[in-house]
């Protein structure tokens, strides 16, 4: 039984020598901030024009692509793309579609016939498919989709139109920011420390324990209850609190970062790795390997 | 209070997790999350503190007003308790939404502070049956993450150590008439005696254990709780059940005495710290909102 009281102490900014010249490349601005006063230029997502003068109305990098200026802002919800990985809640249950919150602006929608029927058929979505949506997907169900098109208001439209993805079984969800999470090729994976992530790009990142060859087949239709065994909960604990901990120092979420930070956590116990401190050491660690990787 | 939704398949993993003492966190069920605790950050209150533990963000404000006693204890002062839920903490907060909240938490405050064995109220009498300290506690929620009752329980320990009451004396004129005379001297106060104030555990049953400090997702899988108020020497002053489940009488002798283990532990510390802050005094470096 541990009670841990403390006074607080001033957050300090912790950086590596190396990545100094970078720090100074970037171009960070802050709502009201003036970007340039050079007219030429055409204003994209986060910029305003202010008298003649091109100013940032969110707090963010500063992006040029030849003569279109934007900012990208660090803390912002999720907007979609086409092809992305995300991880939703099912808010509601409709007629023929389920609402699906997804930190975005608006809730996804997921049409009934985006997603796979029990048994892989191939047929015309009939009402009694309707009457039966509520046993498949319910009001609080975690699922794993992949955006297949915007709506013209912004909403996003689902789709699980594929194993990999379907209804999420046992697991640990842990929310961070969506400009956290790097764009990669695949955002499943099965990491050599003993579990499994799935990195949406919504900002909501999934850990489960490694499914066993027999549950692959599965689809998404059967959820195991079984309880979880101790060393798969451990990893998993540890992998929540590496993620919160890189989330805090806004460090890219990709695998490589995800297993370098886990590593570094290995001598400490896994309830102290959200100590101020000790997250410092950890990310510091992490960064110096991830230059090295890099380099 | 802000709730999260938790799918079936994620309730059961928390459940089987409390079941083998490993919670998402890798707390034991019995450890609290990491606390900041600071006091003075208001200048204009006659006492204030700010705790955060884990995500939720509590503020404390106590503010010393003369005023009457009660009719039937006319020579004891008296605590008036008001929690304002911001909207800061969650969407739901906005307008009345935090209202009934606020109530409950002002109530179960007002039962376990406001009462003789707490705090010494006969020295905020400054003349029986007509002036005593009233001391006004204000308590603001800034962030909701679970766990309201204990951190706003140590925040008003730690505010009521804080807090400095200016020192009175009545004169009394030849006609009768008494005034009441605030000393010049701004450090010439008087401070309250917190060792008797209790501190609030929270204990919510998941499956068949408890935990203490439930983030909002380990709240979503408990169905009843148990708030219990405890002293530093152990002695249990108030104890209440919430939510809508049942208790069997044995589960709740096993989380009182739990609940009177951790309450125990939880003041020595707090003690300690509060007592180092102050003796910082002005080398303190004041962290505030802005850290």
């Amino acid at each position: 039984m541990a009670v841990e009281m403390r006074l607080p102490a001033v957050h300090k900014h912790i950086s590596l020598a190396a990545s100094q010249s970078n720090r100074d490349d970037k171009h960070l601005v802050v709502p009201g901030d003036v970007i340039t006063s050079d007219t030429g230029f055409m204003r994209g997502h986060g910029t305003y024009m202010d008298e003649d003068r091109l100013t940032a109305s969110v707090a963010g990098e500063v992006e040029r692509v030849n003569k279109l200026i934007c900012v990208r802002p660090l803390k912002t919800r999720y907007n979609g793309e086409v092809g992305d990985v995300v991880i939703g809640r099912i808010t509601e249950v409709q007629q023929k579609r389920w609402k699906v919150e997804t930190n975005s602006r608006l809730d996804s929608v997921l049409l009934l016939s985006s997603v796979n029927l029990p048994g892989g058929e191939l047929r015309r979505r009939s009402a009694q498919d309707e009457l039966a949506m509520r046993d498949y997907l319910q009001e609080g169900d975690l699922i794993s989709a992949e955006v297949q098109s915007i709506f013209s208001d912004g909403a996003l439209s689902l789709h699980t139109r594929s194993l990999k993805y379907g209804k999420l079984g046992q697991g640990v969800l842990v929310f961070v920011s969506p400009s956290i999470v790097k764009r990669q090729k695949t955002h499943f994976h099965n990491l050599p420390c003993g579990a499994s992530i799935i990195l949406g790009n919504n900002g909501y990142v999934w850990l489960y324990p490694t499914p066993g060859q027999q549950d692959e087949e599965a689809g998404g239709y059967y959820t195991s209850m079984e309880p979880v065994s101790l060393s798969d909960r451990e990893v998993i604990s540890r992998l929540r609190n590496c993620l919160l901990a890189l989330a805090a120092h806004k460090v890219l979420l990709y695998d490589t970062s995800v297993l370098y930070c886990y590593e570094a956590s290995l001598p400490q116990q896994i309830k102290d790795i959200l100590k101020p401190e000790i997250m410092e050491e950890i990310i510091l660690e992490t960064r110096q390997r991830l230059v090295e990787h890099e380099g | 209070m802000a709730a999260v939704e938790v799918s079936e398949a994620e309730k059961v993993y928390i459940m089987h997790g409390v079941r083998d003492d490993l919670r998402l966190d890798g707390r034991e069920c019995e450890d609290y999350r990491h606390m900041e605790i600071e006091t003075d950050v208001v200048s204009n209150t006659a006492g204030s503190a700010k705790i955060s533990l884990g995500h939720t963000d509590v503020l404390v404000g106590v503010k010393a007003e003369i005023g009457k006693p009660k009719a039937m204890v006319p020579d004891e002062g008296y605590l008036e308790f008001f929690v304002d839920c911001s909207a800061n903490a969650t969407p739901e907060f906005e307008g009345r939404g935090g209202e009934e909240l606020g109530v409950e938490l002002s109530n179960t405050l007002c039962k376990v502070f406001n009462n003789r064995h707490s705090l010494d109220l006969r020295s905020l009498c400054i003349c029986p049956g007509e002036n005593c300290w009233v001391l006004y506690v204000d308590v603001l929620l800034l962030q909701c993450d679970g766990n309201l009752f204990d951190a706003i329980s140590i925040a008003i320990k730690a505010a009521l150590f804080n807090t400095r009451i200016p020192k009175v004396h009545i004169s009394e004129d030849e006609e009768g008439v008494k005034e009441i005379e605030l000393s010049d001297d701004p450090y010439d106060c008087m401070r309250l005696n917190v060792k008797n104030v209790p501190c609030i555990v929270t204990l919510c049953k998941i499956g068949h254990r408890h935990v203490v400090d439930a983030t909002l997702q380990e709240k979503a899988c408990s169905v009843a709780s148990l708030l219990i108020s405890v002293t530093h020497r152990g002695t249990v002053t108030c104890v209440r059940k919430m939510g809508g489940g049942s208790l069997d009488p044995e589960s709740i002798f096993e989380m009182t005495e739990a609940g009177k283990r951790v309450g125990k532990a939880l003041h020595v510390p707090l003690m300690e710290l509060l007592q180092k802050e102050e003796s910082l005094g002005k080398k303190r470096q004041k962290v505030g909102f802005l850290g």
